[in-house]
């Protein structure tokens, strides 16, 4: 038994925040046969009620008037545009927050500052505000009545209820996801390697590119795909500024809501299955970079454990 | 230290450092920073200081909208501790036992993140709705409504803030350390006494963070909500909903003000999520 103890704690202690490998024995201290089975059923029993059944019910009501309405419902030219505009709006706001990701975790994580801990805040910002507020923030700057209102009628610039409002409300909703997974990714990597790079006589862009991105690319793709998921999904904020005019500035969700209030429930859960095979996607591309994060970790204590 | 002419501080005990891009990385961040959040979310406070105070006051406390603030902070203080109690089993038991399937589980409990709003809103308006799948049984066994009422959004915010909790949880019963446990056990205590004076102090902290996310979340959640929630003035019509009402009357000052209202609550959450996930790291690291 002790010989057994002694395993786990070495396991534990040499990847310490590997999330999915299993442990050689399960934990030492085990509640009764009943308490266990009572907790797991009740854990089951939430999750399927809460997750697994309106999973379901998405893609059942979406096939309930069969293959044909399905596929009539999709290739709908209003839901054709929809599908457009979302993926125009994701193309337009991931790369941006990627790119100010990377920036700010550069920053953050390779220098000391002042205000650095304010600067972290700031960033994670957008998801404290409401989404209507979100919204409601570019309305009061673009819309008629708006800051820049007057400027943009006399010189005949659309931003509300239109295209470029609906792309700025998703890269503000969106903002903080790169940057998040990547800070303490960079922080916890420090910047030796770097620093080899740049000794041995590397430029700076030549390190970030040979040295930092490959250590940093699963991490950044993490962020990416959580990013891309909210970036087409997001409703309350885009509603807000959309305008909802059909087949020009409604996005996926929005055709959804459309669709629904209109009362046609088979066309407006046949969109919604496209999203929710998005979301479906992007959890499997989560727990697979997860995986893969876990991996290279262990890789790193297992080379550091030789090194010592 | 003599080319100490860059502006980072030199690190702790660090090496002087040759990295380069401080300047150019954090400028692009600040500039970015600026034009996305800080300026957009400052027109909010500078619109509400066009009003009067006496039109401040009233348009965030008229009887409409403090039906609407007991609705949004009730039902999420409701559905923020459904999450404690099942998101901590969850947790609990995505952690310590085996069971099949627990892989693809562990993945599917980040659906509520993944999938978006409005999809999440109309399916759960089809599942308790009098025809649906779980309404009619609610309905016809207990005689409950559930769609259309304060109880559909306890039931949407409740799948909103589904990860939370369990998101916090994890990590922290994941790095437990087993030794306290057994400390525990071989003392004599049970199992009992081992959850309540050595394991709950530890996930105290973690519970309670996630407690403040998912209600934080709750509050200002919109998508979800209005397909299930009905609607109604004074009953069912949760804040977000009545900013966007406001807004469509082109009462901007009105749904301004109670922006702000929202906002503060939500900085004041923010900073009651960072000191508490402080806590949460202070109590790790001993």
């Amino acid at each position: 038994m002790t010989t057994k103890v002694s395993a786990v704690a070495t396991v534990e202690d040499a990847l310490p925040k590997a999330r999915h490998v299993k442990p050689a024995v399960g934990p030492v201290v085990l509640e009764p046969l009943w308490v266990r089975t009572v907790l797991i059923t009740v854990a089951l029993l939430f999750l399927t009620a809460f997750l697994i059944v309106p999973l379901v019910a998405v893609f059942a009501e979406a096939f309930k008037k069969g293959w044909e309405a399905y596929v009539a419902a999709i290739i709908d030219p209003d839901a054709i545009s929809a599908i457009k505009l979302t993926l125009i709006t994701a193309a337009i706001a991931v790369p941006l927050n990627l790119v100010f990701g990377v920036a700010a975790s550069w920053c953050i994580a390779k220098f000391e500052f002042r205000g650095k801990s304010i600067l972290l805040t700031l960033i994670d910002l957008p998801f404290s505000v409401s989404p209507v507020i979100s919204g409601l923030i570019y309305v009061l700057m673009f819309g008629a009545q708006g800051w820049f209102g007057p400027w943009l009628q006399a010189h005949d610039i659309k931003i509300l209820f239109a295209v470029p409002g609906i792309v700025l409300a998703t890269i503000f909703i969106t903002f903080p996801f790169v940057a998040r997974e990547l800070i303490p990714l960079m922080q916890s990597q420090g910047s030796e390697e770097e620093e080899a790079a740049l000794v041995l006589g590397a430029s700076g862009w030549n390190t970030f590119r040979r040295v930092t991105l490959p250590n940093i690319k699963w991490g950044l793709l993490y962020g990416v795909i959580l990013c891309n998921a909210r970036a087409m999904g997001e409703f309350g904020a885009v509603s807000v500024v959309s305008g909802h005019i059909r087949g020009e500035t409604n996005t996926m969700p929005l055709q959804v809501e459309i669709l629904y209030n209109e009362y046609n429930f088979a066309a407006a859960f046949a969109v919604a299955s496209l999203l929710a095979l998005l979301a479906l996607v992007t959890l499997a591309l989560k727990a697979f970079i997860e995986w893969r994060l876990n991996e290279s970790d262990a890789d790193d204590s297992a080379l550091r454990s030789t090194e010592h | 230290m003599s080319e100490t002419t860059l502006a980072p501080v030199k690190a702790r005990g660090a090496p002087f450092r040759v990295m380069p891009g401080f300047k150019l990385s954090l400028g692009f961040t600040l500039f970015y920073l600026a034009l996305i959040v800080l300026i957009p979310l400052s027109s909010v406070f500078l619109k509400t200081f066009t009003m009067t105070w006496e039109a401040f006051f009233n348009a965030v406390t008229s009887e409409r909208v403090m039906a609407s603030y007991r609705l949004t902070f009730g039902a999420s203080l409701i559905a923020a501790l459904l999450n404690v109690i099942f998101g901590g089993i969850l947790a609990w038991v995505l952690v310590r036992y085996k069971f099949p399937g627990k892989r693809i589980i562990d993945a599917l409990v980040d659906l509520p993140f993944a999938l978006p709003t409005a999809v999440a809103g109309i399916t759960l308006t089809a599942l308790y709705s009098s025809n649906g799948w779980f309404g009619q049984f609610i309905e016809g066994v207990l005689g409950i409504k559930v769609a259309f009422t304060p109880l559909g959004v306890v039931v949407a915010l409740t799948f909103i803030g589904l990860p939370f909790v369990v998101r916090t949880v994890q990590p922290v019963l994941e790095d437990a350390e087993k030794e306290l446990e057994e400390a525990a056990a071989s003392l004599g205590a049970n199992s009992l006494q081992t959850f309540t004076r050595v394991i709950f102090p530890t996930i105290l902290p973690s519970l309670l963070t996630g407690f403040a996310l998912a209600f934080a979340r709750a509050t200002g959640e919109y998508g979800s909500v209005i397909f299930i929630a009905g609607n109604m003035p004074m009953v069912s019509e949760i804040t977000p909903l009545f900013i966007i009402t406001k807004l469509e009357q082109y009462d901007y000052a009105g749904a301004t003000a109670i922006a702000v209202v929202m906002l503060v609550i939500s900085f004041l959450l923010l900073l009651t999520i960072n000191l508490l996930q402080a806590w949460t790291r202070g109590k790790g690291k001993k």
